[in-house]
């Protein structure tokens, strides 16, 4: 996409956000933002593996391991006490480097905890690396294969957290802190990413501004010299390796960036929900944002977004009620049987070319 | 471990085994005539053995199955008609994504049906303490059941693809669909009865595993996964290694479990799974070179 | 065997590229069997020989799109076999596809600037948050694909997409990626496939004119009257084993070429 129409994509989209704000305000809805806000973290999750699977061509029925990973860890840091372990040496090690906090459970008992930036970093970082380390060997698969070697990782992360008692079992993991992402500085105060009714303005401009910001890096990324190339070896692998391009590195980092996506999604909205259950890494979420990728056409970021908050927005405020997952996989085949291009391809241009005579598409 | 214990966990791999070897076959049948890795596959056992229980209020058990078997063999083929007859020639990935649609809705229309109960239909000889004994090791009845009816299962089979002209039909589609074509054979309707032999094959697995492993609305992921493993392991589209495949794999998980806990078990399965498709993609009994043939 | 002129040209220069004794087998097939050549730098040599000869697979293992059963490849002083297609190259090899190989959904601008990968170096980072060090470079990078497109005169066709273009104006922008890649040896497997004659004697003038500008030009070709045309040396391929290497001339001469390409069922 040209620069100019990038930015003024992106400035609607910021005038969207401040719109549902100025919205909700008017008309006595505020309580919409709070899964307005939802909607923006899972957003982020659905673009980030719009790149990898509309632009990189590769599908991943795995990513809610990612954005559990992301969720768990931070959930897991900054509420399981380390006081018992105080005098260990990698606890220690990390106290002296700033990275925990001190302070006292609901019945005042000394709580030792990591903070929530450190937390966040160290969880991110962790699903990014597993990213790179389960991509190497995946990423060589094609079809069926990748598509059954990424669902059959998400299968073990969902496992693997509905089984840990540290990670709380099927119950998950509650009573997660806020997140403070900024002091208070001059007249504003803290930015905290929390559910707190206080903070909910605050937080719906937080999400949206992560996403916003998550936006415009990855179309910065598909007009560059990166993107071209994964754009080439989606079309032709052959072709771009011949062109030069290490097409294995290129669908790695791509991997590796979407997980980084899925991860900090995770990480942001464990802390804006309070807490984390397993039911976020099953196979059905990872299910759940393919068909939203797919909705929003496959090469169609912007689609994706517009989808991928909205249909996860009517999920949230229960609007397809009890057959919330029979909607997403009725709207999955849909999709796939008439418009394999996403739903906001349907004949948009035709109807254009009806209405301005004379236009070509 | 005792030669008692040794024995026991061998039986339960095998019968556990058969199973997977059958979603595996099912898996291969459709894979050979279409190329589509059906991921609904796990789907058709759980409903098989959801619809055998609630016909059991109507008709005596053997009926109740038949019927159970019938009734998902035409889910199968209203499937393959409704969702995938019309494609012209469509992508892998659109192809992977109708099928995980598909698994969705059956699995949440089961949901709606039956409930999140767990159910199971009754043992078909006896119950759930009576066994027999095979030297000093106790077997249930429910287990010969299993692995007669899979081994009945794969000799109907490959009697089937072998001598009768349907199944010949069927094998000249899988080996190369445009020969097949100008021969006079009608592909879609190879694609369709594909379908429905692979639903009627899952839907009977699962009414005779029904006693021993209980039936679920969300019972078919988990199979799916491992029967795609075996379905691997034995090179995609190879129903004879798949049985050894299955066998194998089913022996693997039940002596993992003096090993890891039972939670864990699914990821056993799992970790094969990543391990073969990452050393040796064609299955340990495929070669590359047949591999290769195959457009996926 | 056709007699002893068919050492490189250019006297004691090294070679750009040269194969020793390699072979190819795909299971019980011979593709390919010990096949030893060189290409001077700065001429242009042709591949020929009848359908099934090994053509094909030959260059897919120069390319490092398949693995070499045995033998050596050596380009630029470096031997490549075993390396990955991409690092080929990074060294200087660029080519074209018999069946064209554009990208869906690209311009042709943006197909000839893919061409410009491994003359350009932003990475994830710097596309990511759209650095000014990108900026430069990218003007750069589209600069020289449009030069290259009016090179071959397509500029008016650059922001057409790519697969929707006529099949001749298809193999020009292959070329053109081909070109922006600045290599020191081109392959052309079939360029002249599928063209008109007189598309097929702008496609001569091209690889001569490619040739003048210092690009080494290896070509797999079945057009006989270009291939006698532009060619430097010609070797002959037969059953996957080298027949002859000679000057078209004498290869017009060699009675053994002629004796497969008339016994051979493909007369082309």
């Amino acid at each position: 996409m040209r620069t100019p129409r990038k930015n003024i994509s992106l400035a609607a989209l910021c005038l969207v956000t401040v719109g549902l704000h100025l919205l909700t305000a008017a008309t006595g809805t505020q309580y919409y933002l709070t899964q307005l806000t939802m909607a923006a973290y899972y957003g982020l999750v659905v673009i980030g593996l719009g790149v990898l699977m509309g632009y990189a061509g590769q599908i991943s029925i795995g990513h809610a391991g990612f954005f559990a990973i992301g969720g768990y860890l931070a959930a897991a840091l900054t509420t399981r006490n380390l006081e018992p372990f105080r005098d260990a040496p990698l606890v220690r090690g990390l106290d002296s480097l700033g990275l925990l906090a001190a302070g006292q459970d609901i019945y005042g008992a000394a709580l030792l905890t990591v903070t929530p930036w450190a937390a966040c970093l160290l969880a991110v970082s962790l699903a990014g690396l597993v990213a790179l380390v389960i991509g190497v060997p995946v990423l060589k698969l094609r079809g069926h294969y990748l598509a059954m070697a990424t669902l059959g990782f998400g299968t073990i992360v969902y496992r693997i957290f509905l089984a840990s008692p540290y990670f709380g079992e099927a119950d998950g993991i509650a009573e997660v802190p806020a997140f403070p992402l900024l002091p208070a500085l001059g007249g504003f105060g803290p930015v905290v990413v929390s559910g707190g009714a206080e903070h909910r303005v605050l937080n719906f401009y937080v999400a949206w501004g992560v996403l916003i910001l998550g936006m415009a890096l990855l179309l910065n990324l598909i007009g560059s010299r990166v993107g071209r190339a994964l754009r080439s070896l989606h079309s032709s692998e052959e072709a771009a390796e011949a062109s030069g391009i290490a097409t294995a590195r290129c669908k790695l980092q791509v991997f590796v960036l979407s997980a980084v996506y899925a991860a900090l999604a995770g990480v942001l909205l464990t802390h804006f929900n309070g807490g984390i259950g397993p039911s976020e890494a099953s196979v059905m979420k990872s299910v759940r944002y393919v068909a939203l990728v797919a909705v929003g056409g496959m090469t169609n970021l912007w689609g994706t977004l517009i989808m991928g908050v909205g249909l996860t927005f009517l999920s949230l405020r229960g609007v397809f009620g009890a057959h919330d997952d029979v909607v997403f996989g009725a709207i999955l085949i849909a999709v796939m049987l008439f418009t394999p291009e996403g739903m906001l391809s349907l004949r948009l241009k035709e109807w254009a070319r009806r209405l301005i005579p004379g236009a070509r598409s | 471990m005792s030669l008692d214990l040794f024995l026991q966990y061998l039986f339960a791999g095998i019968t556990y085994g058969s199973i997977y070897a059958i979603v595996a076959i099912g898996f291969n049948i459709i894979y050979n005539t279409t190329g589509i890795i059906n991921f609904a596959q796990g789907e058709f056992v759980m409903l098989g053995g959801m619809i055998a229980i609630s016909l059991l209020e109507y008709l005596p058990l053997g009926y109740a199955i038949a019927a159970a078997v019938l009734i998902t063999m035409a889910i199968g083929a209203l499937i393959e008609m409704l969702f995938i007859r019309w494609l012209e020639s469509p992508s892998v990935l659109r192809m992977i994504i109708i099928t995980i649609g598909i698994s969705i809705l059956l699995r949440e229309s089961a949901l709606h049906i039956w409930g999140e109960s767990i159910r199971s239909l009754p043992y078909f000889y006896g119950n759930e303490i009576t066994t027999f004994n095979l030297g000093s090791v106790h077997i249930s009845p429910q287990v010969v059941w299993v692995i007669v009816a899979c081994a009945v299962m794969m000799a109907g089979l490959s009697v089937f693809f072998r001598s009768t002209p349907i199944g010949r039909e069927m094998r000249a589609c899988a080996a190369n669909r445009t020969a097949a074509l100008l021969c006079g054979i009608n592909t879609r309707n190879m694609v369709t009865l594909s379908f429905m032999l692979s639903a009627g094959i899952g839907a009977l697995a699962g009414c005779v595993m029904s006693p021993i492993t209980y039936t679920q609305y969300d019972s078919g992921t988990s199979l799916a996964i491992k029967g795609f493993t075996v379905a691997i392991l034995g090179g995609l589209g190879n129903s004879l290694a798949a049985v050894a495949a299955g066998i194998l794999l089913g022996i693997i998980e039940a002596f993992s479990v003096s090993v890891v806990p039972l939670a864990f078990q699914d990821a056993i399965a799992i970790a094969i799974l990543l391990l073969i498709l990452f050393v040796k993609p064609h299955g340990i009994f495929g070669s590359s070179e047949a591999a290769r043939l195959k457009d996926f | 065997m056709s007699g002893g002129n068919g050492q490189t040209m250019g006297g004691g220069q090294e070679p750009l590229l040269a194969l020793h004794g390699v072979h190819k087998r795909f299971g019980g097939l011979h593709a390919v069997n010990d096949v030893s050549f060189s290409v001077a730098p700065g001429s242009i040599k042709a591949v020929i020989g009848p359908n099934g000869a090994g053509k094909t697979t030959l260059f897919n293992l120069i390319a490092g799109n398949l693995p070499v059963s045995a033998g050596t490849i050596t380009f630029r002083g470096e031997e490549i076999q075993g390396k990955k297609t991409h690092a080929i190259a990074r060294l200087g090899m660029a080519r074209t596809f018999q069946n064209i190989k554009l990208f869906h959904g690209m311009t042709a601008l943006e197909c000839v600037m893919v061409g410009r990968h491994v003359r350009s170096r932003s990475g994830l980072f710097a596309g990511l948050f759209s650095l000014p060090s990108t900026w430069k470079e990218e003007r750069a990078i589209r600069t020289r694909a449009m030069e290259l497109l009016d090179f071959l005169q397509i500029a008016d066709l650059a922001h057409v997409e790519a697969t929707s273009l006529a099949f001749g104006q298809q193999r020009a922008v292959e070329m053109a990626r081909a070109l922006a890649a600045e290599p020191k040896l081109l392959l052309l497997d079939e360029p002249a496939a599928g063209l008109n004659i007189y598309e097929t004697a702008e496609v001569a003038r091209l690889i001569t004119t490619v040739r003048d500008m210092g690009i080494t030009v290896l070509l797999v070709e079945h057009d006989m009257s270009l291939v006698m045309d532009i060619s430097d040396e010609i070797l002959v391929l037969s059953f996957g084993a080298k027949l002859a290497e000679d000057t078209p001339a004498n290869i017009q001469k060699n009675t053994e070429v002629i004796n497969i390409y008339l016994g051979a069922d493909d007369a082309a």
